[in-house]
């Protein structure tokens, strides 16, 4: 049998066991490594990630990381960025203050805003399972890592900020939170980010981890 | 209004799942895992493990036995019982939870509260208190499983707690545990009514009707089910269609 290699990237930042236990679960042969050399031999390559914007990047500089992602994508090495991994993948956060990221997909990273549509205070960060959908414009999911799960179904999010791809193409599916559509999954070429834990989301989840092993 | 979340609660004693009553007469139940996959299965929310005598004993199980869950389970897992230090709840983490509850280390220190939350973010940082009624709108706090008495005003420290950097509070009613009378209403409204965080009610569901009351009466953003689940009275999916057909929100959950 034909058991995927994954990379998932080791930068010090976040619990990455249950990412490797998800992966595990869909088959996959899963290392996790800092090394550019494994990692840019890989086929497939998880970039995960909590907490802080600035501290991610600034591990991944100190790791001599970013050129070896961006190496990742010039390749077109199939990569999946995570929660903070999914947002690192944009040109930059306004997460305390400007950072640059690592500009895989054109766009950046907001708050999430402190006001539902109707003007209510909500709470920040969103947490909890939250229905994705077709964003505008979009079909369906065929040829995307979405492709085996259906619109409505709940993933769990953790998160305070949130992506604004600048070409809504690149926009896969949505949430919805306090009214305001937040980007859930977005897709250029081989890269692919989820702003919530498909390692968290149930069967949903796996769905979507079981595609990137097998695409 | 959020998503409510439907939690299954696992205390554990040693290697065993066991429920009690008031949190005391432990029964044994089985293996923690086996029971947890089943309410994976079900389409629980989230899980919920309290090492119930951790606090008394010193070290646990508790390690190894999410580190097994983590293999097969895929939502998010609170674990409790036991954890006194910012290095209890990194080992706890590495080994697959997603949240640490802290009940007797942070009566005993509450700055620990405040250490978790910036180590790992508030939503990581469940406060967990046992609550017995002291008069009609009065509820003290206790730990080590509702054994000791701390002289602690729950309000007051369900205030403090949030100022500390509780991101989230397992309220559970030690009046109620394992009655299956209901969960303690007028407890969890008066949680609910002075913090913003979400509130997980724990203690005393005896039947779906009473997780409608305790989210539409007592403003619950989440319920904990141990004794309806492990007794088999009811499934979480049935327990999910009564919320649906109430009109609250729920994740959207296709049963297999």
């Amino acid at each position: 049998m034909n058991v995927p290699e994954i990379v998932v990237i080791d930068y010090g930042v976040g619990n990455l066991l249950s990412v490797q236990r998800g992966l595990e679960h869909c088959g996959a042969n899963v290392t996790l490594t800092a090394d550019p050399e494994k990692i840019l031999a890989a086929k497939r390559v998880v970039l995960p990630g909590v907490g802080a914007f600035g501290n991610a990047m600034e591990a991944l500089h100190n790791l001599d990381l970013v050129e070896v992602i961006r190496d990742v994508a010039n390749k077109k090495i199939r990569l999946l960025g995570i929660c903070l991994g999914m947002q690192l993948l944009f040109e930059e956060s306004e997460e305390f203050g400007i950072t640059v990221g690592l500009g895989l997909i054109p766009g950046r990273v907001l708050p999430i805003p402190i006001r539902t549509e109707l003007g209510e205070s909500q709470k920040i960060p969103h947490i909890g399972w939250s229905s994705l959908q077709l964003p505008d414009g979009l079909n369906g999911w065929n040829e995307t890592l979405l492709q085996d799960n259906r619109p409505s179904e709940s993933v769990y999010f953790v998160h305070s900020f949130m992506a604004l791809p600048t070409n809504s193409h690149h926009r896969i599916a949505d949430c919805k939170y306090g009214g305001h559509s937040v980007a859930a999954v977005i897709g250029r070429g081989h890269i692919t980010g989820c702003q919530f834990h498909p390692e968290k989301s149930g069967e949903v989840g796996l769905k979507i981890l079981r595609r990137f092993c097998l695409d | 209004m959020r998503n409510i979340r439907l939690i299954a609660r696992l205390d554990i004693k040693g290697p065993n799942l066991i429920k009690g009553i008031h949190l005391e007469g432990l029964r044994v139940m089985g293996s923690p895992n086996e029971h947890a996959l089943r309410y994976f299965l079900q389409g629980a929310d989230e899980l919920i493990y309290m090492d119930c005598v951790a606090s008394l004993y010193g070290r646990n199980h508790l390690g190894d036995i999410v580190s097994a869950a983590a293999k097969n389970i895929f939502v998010p897992m609170t674990v409790g019982g036991g954890i006194r230090s910012v290095d209890d709840a990194t080992q706890i983490l590495r080994a697959g939870a997603d949240k640490v509850a802290v009940n007797t280390a942070a009566v005993a220190n509450p700055q620990l509260i405040t250490e978790i939350a910036q180590r790992f973010g508030s939503q990581c940082m469940v406060l967990s208190i046992e609550a017995k009624q002291a008069s009609p709108d009065r509820w003290e706090v206790y730990t080590d499983n509702g054994r000791e008495r701390t002289g602690l005003d729950v309000i007051e420290w369900v205030k403090r707690g949030v100022e500390m950097g509780a991101g989230e509070i397992l309220l559970t009613s030690v009046d109620r545990e394992g009655t299956r009378k209901g969960f303690d209403i007028a407890l969890v409204m008066a949680v609910t009514s002075e913090i913003s965080v979400p509130v997980i009610a724990s203690g005393g569901m005896g039947s779906a009707d009473d997780m409608l009351t305790v989210v539409q009466d007592g403003g619950a953003d989440a319920v904990a089910m141990a004794d309806i689940l492990h007794y088999k009275r009811a499934e979480i999916g049935d327990i999910r269609a009564v919320a649906e057909k109430a009109g609250l929100g729920v994740r959207y959950y296709e049963r297999a």
